[in-house]
């Protein structure tokens, strides 16, 4: 996920200039390219120590907090943008905090692995569940406690009201906007409240 | 290598006024510096002390085995805050026991001991005391301010009263002001001294005597909160110290807890004094920078302009994540640059004066930035 072009293609989606709260931030990678190529502002969210100190290495700003205690710590519209990069996955309250990410954010942006990928299908067809590059875990091992597809966030989405500006998939680093449900492992969203 | 450090003082005599409407004159500060200040004067950092703590923040004294600094494990060539690219300054509050002018010390304008009417300071004359050290030291702006605890609050007091000599600031194991439990068992710690009947009301050094009972008390209050449930019990449960048998007293030593807490307290109170304690702890309790703002802290830190790092640990219950997660939402509302990391460890408050390699190595992090900037 952290390859140069998937970033750069999630950092397009950013207005320049924004003021940017990254749900998840991992490294500070994107906070990183945000703040270079964009002149964009903001704070990471992490609760991995490794992550954090990744990000204080960097000179990301990043707070340390457990994203399943929600956030609370932050007002309505109190940042541009709200991502959340492969994070939604990881999360016991991925609904909550979509709805809190719309609260806090004029805008969301969300990407997460799209099950719906065609190799994933084809494993499930022959009886297995998929690994590959993109959900490199066994079912057994796996951080991904919620699974979903391009097709699942939509729904989601309106469900929600959110109006999303913008989706498509995201393959090798390259934006997928045919058929993204089917020929993209990640699926990636840009909303705002509808 | 070890560091080895040199105690100095410097008089002022100016009166420095208090915010109580009292002032001192001809008053001391002790200090101690590391390392070597540059030419442009651009990598000092000033390191608050807590409450029992001193400007001895650091290496040893030559001949004095046991004598480390008692942020040691933080401070030193090679350390997060490295003494090999910042210059560091550790200073003794007024008020202290420890060096700088205090109860014990002389008024000069009574030339009587000064006991139980040296003025009540606050963390924020604290601060004033300590800009104008710096002022002398020839140090306009300071790469950094740190501390942990009561040294802490100094540390985001000095982001709001000068916030121009301040570029960042590290805030650890601190809040933005004490509830209503840490006050009370301030109350305590004070209670238990000035009924002492060697208290003398604070002017026991013409009786020659100390109270000595009051200040081990005190003293056991404050440890019991500086440490977590689990570290207690796992280093003491309910261990008897005469072994297995319960000896049916209420007077002696039964559990070995007991034992450790006596000692704690005989150890300190031969050498703190009573009236900075009451001191000390008054200033913890006065503390409040969102008081001035109706009590937003947001509007408070609204002055602040340093990069800040907080640190907090999760078993610390006298200053619990809660409490830095507070200043950190009032420094995201005013837009500055923050981090904060909450450090999962068993140990308590004392966490923060303590070798915890999470810990450790966020700090160095951020210290590595600092120096970056410095030398780019």
């Amino acid at each position: 996920m952290s390859d140069r072009a998937t970033l750069q293609s999630i950092a397009n989606l950013v207005p320049p200039g924004s003021r940017v709260l990254d749900l998840g931030c991992g490294d500070g990678a994107l906070l990183d390219l945000l703040r270079r190529d964009r002149n964009c502002s903001g704070y990471g969210i992490e609760i991995a120590d490794e992550n954090l100190l990744a990000c204080v290495k960097r000179g990301v700003d990043v707070i340390q907090l457990n994203l399943d205690e929600g956030l609370s710590m932050f007002g309505d519209n109190s940042f541009d943008v709200v991502l959340q990069i492969d994070t939604l996955q990881h999360l016991r309250n991925a609904e909550t905090m979509l709805r809190e990410t719309a609260r806090v954010g004029k805008l969301g942006i969300v990407a997460f692995p799209n099950f719906a990928h065609w190799p994933n299908r084809l494993s499930i067809v022959r009886g297995r569940m998929p690994v590959t590059k993109r959900l490199p875990y066994q079912w057994y091992d796996t951080p991904n406690i919620r699974v979903g597809t391009f097709k699942d966030f939509e729904v989601l989405a309106t469900r929600n009201r959110l109006a999303i500006l913008d989706a498509f998939g995201l393959q090798e680093g390259r934006e997928v906007r045919r058929l993204p449900n089917l020929m993209a492992g990640t699926a990636v969203f840009k909303f705002e409240r509808g | 290598m070890t560091l080895i450090a040199e105690p100095k003082s410097m008089q002022f005599e100016q009166p420095l006024p208090l915010r109580s409407g009292a002032s001192v004159r001809g008053y001391d500060l002790a200090y101690e510096t590391y390392g070597t200040l540059n030419a442009d004067k651009s990598n000092a950092v000033l390191v608050c002390h807590a409450l029992n703590a001193s400007h001895h923040v650091a290496g040893v004294y030559p001949g004095q085995d046991n004598s480390e600094g008692w942020w040691d494990t933080m401070i030193g060539p090679g350390k997060p805050v490295d003494t090999d690219r910042f210059f560091v300054i550790g200073v003794n509050n007024l008020g202290s026991c420890f060096g700088s002018t205090g109860p014990m010390h002389r008024n000069p304008d009574t030339g009587k001991v000064y006991g139980a009417d040296f003025p009540v300071v606050t963390v924020e004359d604290w601060v004033d005391a300590q800009a104008r050290l710096l002022d002398r030291l020839g140090i306009a702006q300071l790469a950094a301010v740190m501390g942990g605890s009561l040294g802490g609050m100094q540390a985001l007091s000095w982001t709001l009263q000068y916030p121009d000599r301040v570029r960042h600031a590290a805030v650890i194991a601190s809040a933005p002001n004490l509830t209503a439990e840490n006050i009370a068992f301030n109350e305590v710690a004070r209670r238990a001294i000035v009924t002492d009947p060697d208290f003398h009301g604070g002017h026991f050094y013409e009786h020659g005597v100390v109270p000595q009972r009051g200040l081990r008390i005190a003293r056991m209050i404050g440890h019991i909160t500086y440490l977590s449930d689990d570290v207690m019990n796992e280093k003491f449960g309910r261990q008897l110290r005469s072994g297995l048998d319960i000896r049916y007293t209420t007077q002696d030593i039964e559990f070995q807890i007991e034992s450790y807490l006596r000692y704690q307290g005989d150890k300190f109170s031969e050498y703190f004094d009573a009236n900075t304690y009451l001191l000390i702890t008054r200033a913890l309790d006065y503390f409040d920078p969102a008081s001035r703002h109706d009590g937003n802290l947001s509007k408070a830190l609204a002055a602040a302009t340093a990069r800040f790092l907080l640190v907090s640990f999760t078993t610390d219950w006298r200053f619990s994540p809660k409490r830095s997660r507070e200043i950190v939402k009032a420094l995201l509302e005013n837009r500055r640059n923050c981090s904060y990391a909450e450090i999962d460890a068993p140990h308590g408050h004392d966490a923060f004066l303590l070798d915890d390699p999470r810990y450790m190595s966020v700090v160095r992090a951020w210290f590595d930035r600092i120096a970056a900037e410095f030398q780019a």
